[in-house]
C-alpha cells in the first residue's frame, strides 16, 4: 500500500517525490501557501506554507514528503508564525485593500483572513512604488507585489520569455521587467501568457475588467481559501 | 582612475569577452573588470554583455544591483569604501570617515548603500561590511585594494593623495601592507611548507585510502557547519553525474573572520594542495576558488602559485605523471555579498548569477556547480585536509576533543593587546584565550561574527569545540567600555544589509529588527518594543530560509537574555511608545500658522501609557 505520514494527526498518503504540501493538496487538506503552485517547482520563499516537524520548523511546499513523519500545521506556535510573516508583508508593500480591485479574490488577503491576521502591526515601511499602465491589456501595481516570483517563474519556465526578473537585494528587492524602456507595454508580454494569470495578489491586473464581480460576491467574500483554494484554479474553472 | 579615453567602453568588454570567454557563467566576472575600468557599470556594457552572452538585459541590471561592489551609475574615479564592521568602529573610524570627508568637501555621512560621491567625478566615499582586517583597522579598500591601520595622519595622507590624483601605484606602499598577526600556531600553522606530499601520498595509496584517512581524522568543516568532510567527499564522489567540481569557499564574509586571509596568504600552496588532493578523491577536473572581493589584492600571489604548481606538474594535465589525473584551478571574484559565502549562493555566484540561496536539497554534492556534484570547503578545510592525506588522520586526532579533532585558528580582534592569529587545540575554554590575547576587564566576547553567539563572563569557561562553542573562528572582544548597544546597532545594519532578499521573514524581519534596534538606541524605545524585537528574532530564526535569516538575530536575542541592561537603560518609558511621532507631524501645522505655543504641541503621547 501506499506509505503515508500524519498531518495533525490524520494520515496523509504520498508517493516518492511528493512535497508535504503535494500530498496534503492532493488529501484535500489545506495548508495555507502564496509563492506555491502546483503547476511550477516549488520555490519557498514566501515561507507562509511553514509546518513543524519535531520542533523544526520547514515549508511545507518544498520539504519532501516521508514515511511516518508528524506534521503540525495547525497549532497556536504556526499560526503566530504565519500572521507574523503575513503582517511583515502587508507592512512591507501598499496593500490598501478597500481600494484594491483584487480585493475578496486576494490570494493574500485571503491567507490573511484565514490565519486570523487583524491588522498588519508593524511599523509600515511605506515604500514609494509605481504603477505601469503602459501595456494595453494589463496593468502592473508594484506596491502590492509580494515578490512571490511566480510571474517570474511563469514566463520563463511556461511562456518562455523571461519578460520578469527580481533586481536588488534585502528590502531593496523590486521585480523588474526586461524591456528596453523597463515599461511592460514596452515588452513581449501578452494578456494570453501563463505569466498574466499567476499572481496572488492585485499586482497583475488585466484592464478594463474593472469590478466584474461585485464586491461581497467575490470568491473569498464566499468562502474561506482553504475550501475554495487558489484564484489561479477558479480561473480556469470560469474559463 | 586613469579612465583613458581611448578605450570605449564597447572596447573593454570586446576585449574581455575575447581574454575570459563567452561563457554566460562568466557575467560577474566580466561585471567586475568592467567597474574597476570605467567605476561603473555603463549601460553600453550592459547591452554588450547581454548580447554576447545571451543574458537579459535585465539579469545584468538584476546582478549589479545585487553586488554592493557594482554600480550603475559612476562611483569616483577614487573609489574608497570604509569597512564598517564593529571592530573598525572601536578603532575610531567613524572620527576617520568624518575627517575624509571634510577633506574631500563632501557633506553628510556615506550610509550602507549610500556613497557619496563628488561633483567632479574624482572620488567617492562609502562603506562596506567587515572587510577582514580586523586585527589592523581601522581599515578601507581603495579602487578595491585594502589599506589599513588607519589614523588621522594616513587620511590626511590619502586627502592629499586624491587632492594631486596620485595614481595609485604611486601611493605609499606601506599603506598596503597587510600583516599575518600570527601569535599562536599549532597542527595547522606550525609548518607552512609542502612539496606534493599529500597529493604523492594520494597517487601513492589510492584514492580509497585517502578518503580512509579523512574519515580516520573525524575532520569537520572549518566553515561553521562543522559538517564532517570525509561523508561530503564521499557522497560527492558516489554522485552519479557527468562532470564534479571542487569549490574553495575563499568568501570569508563573517564579520571579525580573517584567517583564510592569512591561509591564502602564507599557506597557499598547501590549500592548494587540499584541493587537489579533493579533486583526486572524488574525480573532479576542474576547481574554483571563490575570493571575496574584498582580498582582491591576493590575486597575484594566488594566480602566481597556481601558474608553479602548474610549472611542478602538481596542477593541470597529468598531475605528477599520473595518467587521467587533470585538475586545474580557476579564480573567481566575489563583489560584496556576505550571503555569497552561503555554499549555494557561492555556486550562483560562480555561475554569474544574484548570490541567491539555492533550495536544499538538492545539496551541492549532487547538484552544484552545473548541477553536478560538487565539493564546497572552507580555505581551512582544504589545508587540514592536505596535512591529514599526508600525515594520517590520527595526526588530527592527537589534538582536540572527542567530536571535535584537531585544532581551531581564531581570528581575535577587538578589546585586547594582542589581536591576530591563534590556533587552539579544539577544547580550549574562552578564558585561555582572553589571557593570551592580553584582553582586560572583558565584558564581552562575540564569538563565531555577527551570527555567532554573544558571551558573557558566565560563558568563559565554555571550550571552543562543536559540541559547545562551534565557531568559524572570528573572536570579537568587547571590555568594559563598551557600550555593547553599539555592537547590536552594527550587527543588525549589517544584516538587513546583506540579506539577500529571498524569503520574507529575513527581507522584511531583518530590517524591522534594525529600525527597532534604531527606535531603541535614540532613547524612544518601550519594554514592548524589546517584546517585538524578540517576536521578530524568533520568527527570522525559525522560518527563515537558509543560516543567514536563521542566525541574523542571534545577537539580539542573545544580548536581550545576557546584557538586558543596555536596552533598560535607553527605555524612554516602561510600556510603549508609539513609532508614530505626533508632536513631530504637526510640525509643518506649526510652521504654517506660526504658532509654538504649549497649546499647538501634543504632550508625547504619555496619555497613551498612562
Ligand atoms: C550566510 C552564510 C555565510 C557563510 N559564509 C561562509 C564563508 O564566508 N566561508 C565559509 O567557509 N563558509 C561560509 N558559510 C558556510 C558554508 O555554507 C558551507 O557550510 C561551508 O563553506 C562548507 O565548508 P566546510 O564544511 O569546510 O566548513 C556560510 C554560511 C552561511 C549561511
Ligand atoms: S507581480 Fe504578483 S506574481 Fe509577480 S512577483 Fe509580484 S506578487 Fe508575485
Ligand atoms: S534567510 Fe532568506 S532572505 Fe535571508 S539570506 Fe537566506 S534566503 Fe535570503
Ligand atoms: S508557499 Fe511555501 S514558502 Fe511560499
Amino acid at each position: 500500500m501506499s506509505k503515508t505520514f500524519k498531518l495533525d494527526g490524520r494520515e496523509i498518503p504520498f508517493e516518492t517525490g511528493q512535497t508535504i504540501m503535494d500530498a496534503a493538496l492532493a488529501a484535500g487538506v489545506y495548508i495555507p501557501h502564496l509563492c506555491h503552485n502546483p503547476e511550477f517547482a516549488p520555490h519557498g520563499s514566501c515561507r507562509v506554507c511553514v509546518v513543524d516537524i519535531g520542533g523544526r520548523q520547514v515549508s511545507a511546499c518544498t520539504a519532501a514528503a516521508s514515511e511516518g513523519l508528524e506534521v503540525d500545521n495547525s497549532s497556536e506556535a504556526i499560526g503566530e508564525t504565519r500572521r507574523a510573516i503575513l503582517q511583515m508583508l502587508f507592512v512591507e508593500g501598499n496593500h490598501v485593500c478597500p481600494a484594491c480591485e483584487k480585493s475578496g479574490a486576494c490570494q493574500l488577503q485571503a491567507v490573511a483572513y484565514y490565519t486570523g491576521m487583524l491588522a498588519p502591526h508593524f511599523t509600515h515601511f511605506f515604500p514609494r512604488r509605481s504603477v505601469d499602465a503602459s501595456h494595453p491589456d494589463v496593468v502592473i501595481d508594484f506596491n502590492r507585489c509580494i515578490l512571490c516570483e511566480l510571474c517570474v517563474r511563469a514566463s520563463r519556465d511556461h511562456d518562455g520569455k523571461r519578460v520578469f526578473a527580481i533586481s536588488g537585494r534585502g528590502l531593496e528587492s523590486h521585480l523588474v521587467i526586461d524591456s528596453p524602456s523597463g515599461l511592460l507595454g514596452d515588452s513581449s508580454f501578452a494578456a494570453t501568457d501563463k505569466a498574466a494569470h499567476v499572481c496572488p495578489t492585485g499586482a497583475i491586473l488585466p484592464k478594463g475588467r474593472g469590478y466584474e464581480t461585485p464586491i461581497g460576491e467575490r470568491l473569498y467574500d464566499r468562502e474561506p481559501i482553504s475550501i475554495v483554494g487558489d484564484v489561479r484554479a477558479q480561473e480556469e474553472e470560469v474559463l | 582612475m586613469n579612465v583613458s579615453a581611448t578605450v570605449t567602453v564597447e572596447g573593454f568588454v570586446a576585449e574581455s569577452l575575447a581574454t575570459h570567454g563567452r561563457d554566460p557563467r562568466h557575467l560577474l566576472q566580466h561585471l567586475i573588470r568592467v567597474q574597476q575600468r570605467f567605476s561603473y557599470v555603463p549601460d553600453a556594457a550592459v547591452e554588450a554583455l547581454s548580447a554576447a552572452l545571451d543574458v537579459t538585459r535585465t539579469q545584468v541590471r538584476a546582478a549589479i544591483a545585487f553586488y554592493a561592489f557594482l554600480h550603475d551609475r559612476p562611483r569616483g574615479a577614487f573609489e574608497i569604501r570604509f569597512s564598517d564592521n564593529i571592530t573598525d568602529r572601536m578603532l575610531g573610524s567613524r572620527r576617520l570617515i568624518r575627517l575624509l570627508i571634510e577633506r574631500l568637501g563632501l557633506a553628510g555621512l556615506p550610509a550602507w548603500g549610500r556613497d557619496l560621491v563628488r561633483a567632479d567625478g574624482r572620488v567617492s566615499v562609502g562603506l562596506a561590511s567587515c572587510t577582514g582586517m580586523c586585527d589592523q583597522g581601522p581599515a578601507l579598500l581603495v579602487n578595491g585594494q585594502a589599506v589599513t591601520n588607519l589614523d588621522a595622519q594616513r587620511v590626511d595622507r590619502i586627502a592629499d593623495l586624491v587632492q594631486e590624483d596620485t595614481p595609485l601605484e604611486r601611493w605609499p606602499g606601506e599603506f598596503f601592507r597587510v600583516e599575518n598577526n600570527i601569535r599562536r600556531r599549532g597542527l595547522l600553522l606550525g609548518n607552512p611548507a609542502t612539496d606534493g606530499a599529500a597529493v604523492r601520498r594520494l597517487l601513492d595509496a589510492g584514492a580509497e585510502a585517502a578518503l580512509a584517512e579523512v574519515e580516520r581524522s573525524g575532520l569537520r568543516g572549518r566553515g561553521g557547519a562543522g559538517f564532517t568532510t570525509a561523508l561530503k567527499w564521499r557522497f560527492c564522489r558516489e554522485a552519479p553525474g557527468t562532470d564534479r567540481y571542487v569549490v574553495c569557499n575563499a568568501d570569508e564574509g563573517e564579520p571579525g573572520t580573517f584567517k583564510d586571509r592569512v591561509l591564502l596568504t602564507d599557506y597557499t600552496d598547501l590549500v592548494i594542495e587540499g584541493m587537489t588532493v579533493c579533486a583526486g578523491v572524488i574525480g573532479a577536473r576542474r576547481g574554483f576558488l571563490y575570493l571575496r572581493g574584498e582580498y582582491r589584492y591576493l590575486l597575484p600571489h594566488l594566480e602566481s602559485v597556481l601558474q608553479r604548481r602548474r610549472a611542478e606538474g602538481l596542477l593541470g594535465t597529468r598531475i605528477l605523471g599520473a595518467d587521467g589525473f587533470d585538475f586545474d584551478i580557476e579564480i573567481h571574484l566575489g563583489a560584496g555579498a556576505y550571503i555569497c559565502g552561503e555554499e549555494s549562493a557561492l555556486i550562483e555566484s560562480l555561475e554569474g548569477k544574484r548570490g541567491v540561496t539555492r533550495k536544499r536539497p538538492p545539496f551541492p554534492v549532487t547538484s552544484g556547480f552545473d548541477d553536478q556534484p560538487t565539493v564546497v570547503n572552507n580555505v581551512e578545510t582544504f589545508l587540514a585536509a592536505a596535512r591529514v592525506v599526508q600525515w594520517g588522520g590520527y595526526w588530527l586526532r592527537g589534538e582536540g576533543t572527542d567530536q571535535s579533532a584537531g585544532s581551531k585558528i581564531l581570528s581575535v580582534s577587538g578589546d585586547c593587546a594582542r589581536p591576530g592569529i591563534y590556533e587552539y587545540p579544539f577544547g580550549t575554554p574562552v578564558h585561555q584565550v582572553l589571557a593570551d590575547c592580553g584582553a582586560e576587564n572583558t565584558q564581552a566576547v562575540q564569538i563565531s561574527g555577527a551570527a555567532g553567539a554573544t558571551l558573557s563572563p558566565a560563558d568563559f569557561d565554555r571550550i571552543i569545540a562543536f559540541e559547545d562553542l562551534p565557531t568559524a573562528g572570528s573572536f570579537m572582544i568587547f571590555d568594559h567600555s563598551r557600550d555593547l548597544l553599539d555592537m547590536v546597532r552594527n550587527f543588525a545594519a549589517f544584516f538587513a544589509h546583506e540579506s539577500c532578499g529571498f524569503c520574507t521573514p529575513c527581507r522584511v524581519g531583518g530590517a524591522l529588527l534594525r529600525n527597532l534596534v534604531e527606535k531603541v538606541a535614540a532613547g524612544q524605545g518601550s519594554e514592548y518594543d524589546l517584546s517585538e524585537m524578540r517576536r521578530i528574532g524568533t520568527v527570522m530564526r525559525r522560518a527563515s530560509y537558509c543560516g543567514l535569516g536563521h542566525t541574523a538575530p542571534n545577537h539580539v536575542l542573545n544580548t536581550l537574555d545576557k546584557f538586558p541592561l543596555i536596552y533598560g537603560r535607553r527605555l524612554a518609558r516602561a510600556s510603549h511608545t508609539p513609532s508614530f511621532d505626533l508632536d513631530a507631524a504637526l510640525s509643518q501645522a506649526r510652521a504654517l500658522t506660526g504658532r509654538d505655543d504649549i497649546g499647538a504641541h501634543i504632550e508625547d503621547g504619555s496619555e497613551v501609557s498612562a
